[in-house]
């Protein structure tokens, strides 16, 4: 296996050289028949190189639109209004798609949920790996094969040679989501945002392909954005985590400090809410309500309508990310009542 | 509350059934033995040609009791065919071989509606398993009306007590599925479900289609549900940590069979089928000690490779391919359910799960082939949480 080919060429070890990644201020907006769906409305991200972070929410909370403008894939009828995308130095957002395409490939790369659908099915799988070498690249037939073969080998396809020529309806899921990680990594790129890769997978199997991409990282030195829902998911993989709440980010930071001593009511009740399989409890406590609507979202704070801890000023003051020791940052007003309820939950049963 | 929690699943649902087992210890609610369920694949004409059909084997041979008032859980990888189980058991898939008995009867492959009724089902997808044209009172009506559940005049005020039991108000009854999140959704299919009082809820996936926040108020129903109505549960999920929530005993399938069953705390502190323990340490975990473990990529996964083709059944112990420490005698001899001695309630299918590990060369010669840092046979590090 040919590791140096896969490292980047300006080193893998520049995580110190700042973000490869930086969002900010993004609002993305939809136009619906019953008024503008504020989708994300005002996120803003680092990407460290070689770094992983999970950005967790609900369905409806803007995490796959985040994920989907910084791509520059979003659907026709959703737009960014403003905000400011920077991969490697260079603002995405004003540029043209087929500016885009030049980048996409070397420079981002993205896995998503379903590879059955994200496949071409009438293409030989081997094919769909060496194509972007040969259009990013500049890679002959010959070249772009063998890349193709190194990089199945490298994202343990059993027998390379015999499934190059498949096609990926011969293919298992867990195998699929392979060939999946192998096209997303074919043009080296700086970062690969990954969209619920591993939801509709098996748990084993999920086991397989999260220590995939875990030493995929290690060894490459590419940064990750890991969207999910599942916070277990992302305790095993990432960094750092960013919760998202109403097209809102409410709590980011270091992935066990966020998911162990959140700072934020949501994260919190996200935490309490999943069943866990070493922690048993009598009953799980939902979160009351249901998200917020985007069209016209709460005054004040989002999740105020949902929270226990909710104030007077929680309705109408603005709620930003505040910065909190410990590079840690949460928009909750009153976090210091989620840190005592974080804390007589553990003197609690 | 009380008045509809004292009708479905009352004592007077017992028609042809007495001297139902009450108690534990007598005879099972709902027994399987031998179950098997398979589907025709290709075409007719490729088996005509070879004088045979291609069978499916998605359902191969199993025994399962479930016990008045208990909740089992039925975990397993997607094709391990614990939903077409399911569906042979609520009588909605027919059986190849081996019998059904509910309270000691044999179910007929054709089932009269009481039987029918006894069994009910809540599907995964609550967008696609209700009638979109059918109001809620309007699904509810046509049910109780078919099945003679309650008088007529009763109808409605039934109905309401339904809605009110699984946390929905009575104006749901003029709503249609569309105008529902899909937490109520599920909460108007169990209330479907429960219409009939039936003895067993068979519930598959009941919460994967839900967000999470969403998902603990539809299991903490079935829970409030299962005190409430004396109810005996199905529970058929991949996600163990919702059935070690919500159960008292798992039974785990792999490739059409049961490959062990054991009380919920047993089976996750002492798993003895090397499947079982690979599916115990691949679950994500949000305790302390779990942060950033796949990150610490020397580890290898907790079961190796992909679950083979119900087409093509390995011969011996269907999970010799992907097994640590499978030996020769895998190969060759199929291991049954067996149990340990002095703890009937805990069996295993595999040659070594009560035995002493296999001989210690071979296991040896199989840790120096496995990728470095997997000891086979021997979860990960399993943490508990405070």
């Amino acid at each position: 296996m040919s590791e140096m080919s896969f490292t980047k060429s300006s080193g893998a070890a520049q995580p110190a050289a700042g973000p490869v990644l930086e969002v900010s201020d993004l609002h993305v907006q939809i136009a619906a028949r019953h008024g503008t769906v504020r989708a994300v409305d005002g996120v803003s991200l680092e990407v460290a190189g070689g770094e992983a972070l999970g950005l967790v929410g609900e369905s409806g909370s803007g995490k796959s639109m985040t994920l989907r403008a910084i791509l520059g894939v979003l659907p026709p009828e959703a737009r960014i209004t403003s905000g400011q995308i920077v991969l490697d130095g260079v603002d995405l957002v004003p540029l043209s798609n087929s500016d885009l395409n030049r980048i996409r490939g070397p420079k981002m790369s993205m896995i998503f949920q379903e590879p059955m659908s994200a496949l071409n099915p009438v293409m030989r799988v081997g094919h769909q790996i060496a194509e972007g070498p040969r259009v990013h690249l500049g890679y002959g037939r010959s070249k772009a094969a063998e890349r193709a073969l190194d990089l199945m080998r490298r994202v343990g396809i059993p027998d390379p040679e015999r499934r190059f020529r498949a096609y990926p309806h011969e293919f298992s899921g867990g195998m699929r989501q392979r060939v999946m990680i192998a096209i997303a990594l074919s043009c080296d790129p700086e970062i690969i945002l990954c969209d619920e890769p591993t939801t509709a997978l098996d748990v084993t199997i999920q086991d397989q392909i999260l220590r995939l991409l875990a030493r995929l990282c290690a060894e490459s030195g590419v940064s990750l954005i890991f969207v999910t829902h599942d916070l277990p998911v992302v305790a095993q993989l990432c960094q750092r985590v960013a919760v998202m709440y109403g097209g809102q980010l409410v709590e980011t930071g270091d992935v066990r400090a966020v998911l162990l001593d959140p700072r934020h009511p949501y994260t919190l009740g996200l935490v309490r809410s999943a069943p866990d399989v070493e922690y048993v409890r009598d009953s799980l406590v939902p979160i009351p309500g249901s998200p917020p609507s985007l069209v016209t979202p709460p005054s004040g704070c989002r999740f105020h309508p949902r929270c226990e801890f909710a104030e007077e000023d929680c309705k109408v003051l603005p709620t930003p990310l505040r910065v909190l020791p410990g590079g840690r940052s949460t928009a909750c007003l009153h976090y210091e009542r989620c840190q005592d309820a974080v804390a007589a939950d553990r003197v609690g049963p | 509350m009380t008045a509809a929690a004292g009708q479905p699943g009352g004592p007077e649902t017992g028609t042809a059934l007495d001297g139902a087992a009450g108690v534990s210890g007598t005879a099972p609610l709902l027994s399987a033995s031998g179950v098997a369920v398979s589907f025709a694949v290709g075409s007719a004409l490729a088996a005509r040609i070879r004088h045979q059909q291609r069978l499916l084997r998605a359902v191969d041979g199993v025994d399962l009791d479930l016990a008045r008032g208990e909740a089992l859980a039925l975990v397993g990888e997607s094709g391990s065919g614990k939903s077409t189980l399911a569906l042979a058991l609520a009588g909605l898939r027919p059986v190849d071989h081996g019998e059904i008995r509910f309270d000691g009867r044999v179910l007929p492959a054709r089932r009269s509606r009481a039987d029918q009724r006894r069994i009910q089902m809540v599907f995964q997808d609550p967008y696609s398993s209700l009638n979109p044209r059918l109001t809620v009172g309007g699904m509810l009506r046509e049910l109780l009306r078919v099945h003679h559940v309650v008088p007529s005049g009763e109808v409605e005020a039934y109905s309401k007590e339904l809605l009110t039991l699984v946390g929905l108000g009575p104006d749901a009854l003029r709503a249609y599925p569309r105008q529902f999140s899909g937490g109520q959704r599920q909460r108007v299919a169990i209330a479907r479900a429960l219409a009939l009082k039936p003895d067993i809820l068979v519930a598959d996936e009941p919460v994967s289609a839900l967000d999470v926040s969403v998902q603990a108020t539809i299991l903490n129903l079935l829970r409030d549900l299962r005190g409430e109505l004396g109810l005996t549960l199905l529970l058929i999920s991949h996600n163990l940590a919702v059935v070690r929530h919500l159960c008292d005993r798992v039974a785990v399938m792999y490739l059409g069979r049961i490959v062990e069953v054991a009380p919920t705390a047993r089976l996750f502190s002492d798993p003895r089928h090397p499947y079982t323990k690979g599916l115990l340490a691949a679950i994500p975990r949000l305790a302390d000690s779990a942060f950033s473990q796949v990150a610490a990529a020397d580890s290898g996964p907790a079961v190796a490779g992909d679950m083979p083709s119900a087409l093509r059944i390995p011969a011996g112990c269907r999970f010799r391919t992907r097994c640590p420490i499978a030996q020769e005698i895998c190969g060759t001899a199929d291991p049954a359910l067996t149990q340990e001695t002095g703890d009937p309630a805990h069996q295993a299918a595999c040659h070594f799960a009560f035995t002493a590990a296999p001989p210690a060369a071979a296991v040896a010669a199989r840790v120096a082939a496995a990728p470095p840092g997997v000891v086979p046979g021997v979860p990960r590090q399993r943490q508990r949480k405070d």
